[in-house]
């Protein structure tokens, strides 16, 4: 009988840092209001903070407010009460978790999540954002101002895209010199862009050093600890020497062999976002199994880094455009994250894809069973689909998904034995 | 003509597969195509101008059973969404060279990838719509999405999309959008003469002919509506809202109208109706096509709109069509109507316009509790 696998407890200094930071900056917005600082709303994905950061505009993220009351257990209430006040059970449990805190009054003036001064609704894909930058003006009165983004359509962004996106960063920052009274500065922006590419090599290295076996830390459940700081605090000082840091201590992890578990029995990689009400007791299911994510399209939605591509501090506002339009997960078809993930399968060289389909985000979700379908019969890849939800911890029933999961692992170690014994018999 | 056979004409259109309509019209244009879009607006001014038949991709209704697409999309996505797919899987739009699909919400823009994969040979094209409405920059960039349209059918089927032959296409389509119009108007008017489901077939028709055939129907029917019989009764005025995607079956548009409600105007087939006024000609017509889309566009949940509030084009509708109540139907798991429920709901309140919520689903084929709640709601208004 092999022996049970256990966490080797290593976050170390990429999960505390991560934390002191993202602690800092929820501390920043917190006093924004009494301090006077301008705030604005933006969305995860494909985001330009980059661009508010030199307009001198403190960014803020609702959807990193919902999930950190998911994973505190504490998004339900704020679900009900946006139900009640008519957001209906089909709609996206973040929205109505961020709508729910106002109404729950733990956003607002004078609460530690302040009203936005600035909405700025960076539509990348999802159309959610834009119902959701809607409401929330709507309940802030504050300024919205729609950044809209074409989606990618075309293998590359086409000279009309890049123009059209220009043009509106340009309106934006007219809009946010008017709000700061702040002149912008091109060659700041420069500066922070050229911060914002360290930090995005850094996050590239940290995954491209997954491809070890064992990898180093787990692509999906660690990679949230990188996410903060890659997508909310992006173009400052500390990101950039964050990730320093992070390949310094992940590289130091691969010269010792060691992974997040005590043993890598598995090397899968996961789709779709976790299920932030059960973050632990999803891991937990894998973690039994010796499986471990090598990659993630997760980690992604804010900009996928991997593949090379850099912000130009000589091409600034272009290159802010580019990464909206094309750099990111969202504004990417479905069908292309296909072949984003047959790429992680391949040279990350995965055992097997895990979806795990949420209702809430249909961008992600809508349409995964095609995707199943493509990698079990047309690549012969092992694939697993589960369904619950990133917010809503209604739809997480955990003795189903244990039980999918266990028979999936099963019939992977089942195949692997045999694959062993095949093997054994023809040499 | 009188306006019985024109609407069975229209129920006769309405009821056959997509696939086979394209095939007839095929077969009476040697070497032409059939270019189908699938809710909400439709370019069929762009597919007209390139010598192609435009139609309308309006899912599968209650005509099929889903046994393929059921496994691609999950539960909780709209039927719309799936029945569209099954229509492929079963064969029932061969026949139809291609499909537009545009960034209407977050399903429509998965579906329309997974139709190109699971349909290699067929022409597939998505659209980015504008969604910012203030942008200096929206009317060039929204002309030259248009362009690439154009560009992409000339590509994939040889076809040439002149100026002039748009020019044209629109002044066709314009055409059409006035005669619609006038029919709202004359429901609005006399709502006895002229029901929601007769008004729906007639559009669902319009989807389905081109656009010269289409003007002949709507013309000898706005002819013929004000001599026609219809004594008006004690009924309820409602503005129908919610549907501008997923198809309602007929049932739920009758069940509405015995119940005790004049449905006095409706968000019903709104991208195929989708300009306040005639597009404008002179000038380029890509351009002209463009600035329309974001400029002369009836209020819409699927296109945001930065000058005005989500509730104020509904309280509009509500004043112009002198309705009492406003009767929102979303289809299931729709999340662009679901949303704009709450900040409607809330503009409705504020203007003291009572309303109700009704989610039905294209495949529903009961409407018992439907007609339950619909008849509370018309006697707690009557008696109120």
């Amino acid at each position: 009988m092999t022996a049970a696998v256990t966490e080797r407890g290593y976050q170390g200094r990429v999960h505390e840092q991560a934390r002191r930071l993202m602690s800092a900056w929820m501390g920043e917005l917190g006093r924004a209001e009494v301090e006077g600082v301008p705030t604005g709303a933006l969305m995860i994905s494909g985001n330009c903070v980059e661009l508010l950061r030199a307009c001198h505009v403190l960014p803020m993220f609702p959807e990193v407010t919902a999930l950190q009351n998911a994973i505190r257990h504490q998004s339900l209430p704020l679900i009900l009460k946006a139900e009640q006040a008519g957001y209906s059970s089909d709609n996206c449990a973040y929205v109505k978790a961020d709508i729910g805190l106002f109404l729950d009054g733990g956003m607002g003036p004078g609460t530690p999540i302040p009203f936005p001064t600035l909405t700025v609704c960076n539509y990348v894909g999802c159309n959610v954002y834009v119902k959701w930058f809607e409401h929330l003006a709507d309940i802030s009165g504050s300024k919205l101002f729609m950044l809209d983004v074409p989606f990618a359509r075309t293998p590359e962004p086409s000279a009309d895209d890049v123009r059209y996106v220009v043009a509106q960063l340009r309106e934006l920052i007219a809009l946010c010199e008017s709000l700061t009274g702040r002149a912008f500065d091109i060659d700041e922006l420069r500066e922070i862009l050229a911060y914002a590419a360290r930090a995005e090599d850094g996050y590239a290295r940290c995954k491209h050093l997954a491809k070890h076996h064992p990898a180093p830390f787990d692509a999906y459940f660690d990679s949230i600890n990188m996410m903060g700081p890659i997508n909310v605090l992006r173009g400052t000082r500390d990101a950039a020497e964050f990730f320093d840091d992070a390949v310094a201590e992940l590289e130091g992890l691969v010269a010792q062999g060691l992974g997040p578990l005590s043993d890598e029995r598995f090397r899968i990689v996961i789709e779709g976002p976790p299920p932030y009400p059960y973050y632990r007791s999803f891991r937990n299911l894998f973690t039994k199994w010796g499986a471990v994510a090598v990659q993630s399209t997760y980690s992604t939605v804010g900009g996928i880094w991997e593949w090379g591509f850099r912000h130009d501090p000589r091409r600034p506002l272009e290159s802010i455009a580019e990464q909206m339009l094309r750099e990111n997960l969202t504004n990417r078809s479905i069908v292309d994250r296909y072949q984003q993930i047959r790429r992680y399968v391949e040279e990350w060289q995965a055992d097997a894809l895990v979806i795990h389909s949420i209702k809430s985000c249909r961008l992600f979700s809508a349409g995964q069973g095609d995707m199943r379908d493509y990698f079990i019969r047309e690549l012969g890849v092992p694939t697993l689909l589960v369904e619950s939800d990133l917010e809503d911890p209604r739809y997480y029933a955990e003795a189903q998904i244990r039980n999918r999961i266990d028979a999936f692992f099963e019939a992977l170690e089942h195949k692997k034995l045999t694959g062993r014994a095949a093997a054994g018999r023809t040499s | 003509m009188a306006i019985e056979p024109i609407l069975a004409e229209c129920r006769d259109l309405v009821t056959q597969p997509l696939g086979a309509l394209a095939e007839g019209w095929k077969a009476a244009h040697p070497g032409g195509r059939a270019i189908a879009a699938y809710p909400v607006w439709a370019p069929a001014e762009i597919v007209h101008a390139a010598g192609m038949l435009p139609l309308a991709l309006l899912g599968g209704g209650t005509s099929v059973e889903l046994t393929h697409a059921d496994a691609r999309f999950q539960s909780f996505v709209c039927s719309i969404a799936k029945s569209s797919l099954e229509l492929g899987f079963q064969g029932l739009v061969a026949g139809v060279d291609g499909f537009v699909f545009s960034n209407i919400c977050d399903v429509a823009r998965n579906l329309s990838s997974i139709y190109k994969r699971n349909f290699p040979a067929a022409f597939v094209e998505y659209l980015h719509l504008p969604q910012n409405s203030t942008s200096p920059a929206v009317a060039a960039y929204a002309a030259s999405e248009l362009r690439r349209l154009a560009t992409s059918l000339e590509a994939a089927f040889g076809a040439v999309v002149t100026d002039t032959a748009l020019a044209k296409s629109i002044e066709a389509y314009n055409a059409v959008r006035a005669r619609v119009r006038s029919l709202y108007a004359f429901r609005i008017a006399e709502p006895a003469k002229l029901s929601t489901t007769e008004l729906y077939l007639i559009l669902r028709a319009a989807t389905l002919t081109p656009p010269e055939e289409t003007l002949a129907r709507l013309d000898a029917l706005l002819a013929a509506l004000p001599a026609r019989g219809g004594r008006r009764q004690d009924r309820m005025r409602v503005v129908l809202e919610g549907l501008f995607c997923e198809q309602p079956p007929l049932g739920l548009i009758e069940v509405l109208e015995e119940t005790g409600c004049y449905v006095v105007e409706d968000d019903l087939l709104l991208g195929w109706r989708w300009f306040t006024e005639d597009v404008p000609t002179d000038g380029d017509p890509f351009a002209c096509l463009g600035a329309a889309y974001v400029d002369r566009a009836v209020p819409s949940s699927t296109r945001h709109e930065g000058r005005r509030h989500r509730a104020e084009g509904l309280i509009e509708k509500v004043r112009r069509a002198r309705a009492d109540a406003v009767i929102f139907a979303p289809a299931k798991f729709c999340e662009p109507a679901l949303f704009d429920y709450v900040l409607m709901k809330q503009g409705l309140e504020r203007a003291g316009i009572p309303h109700m919520v009704v989610e039905f689903e294209e495949k529903m084929w009961t409407f018992e509790r439907t007609r339950n709640e619909i008849e509370n709601f018309v006697e707690s208004m009557l008696f109120d």
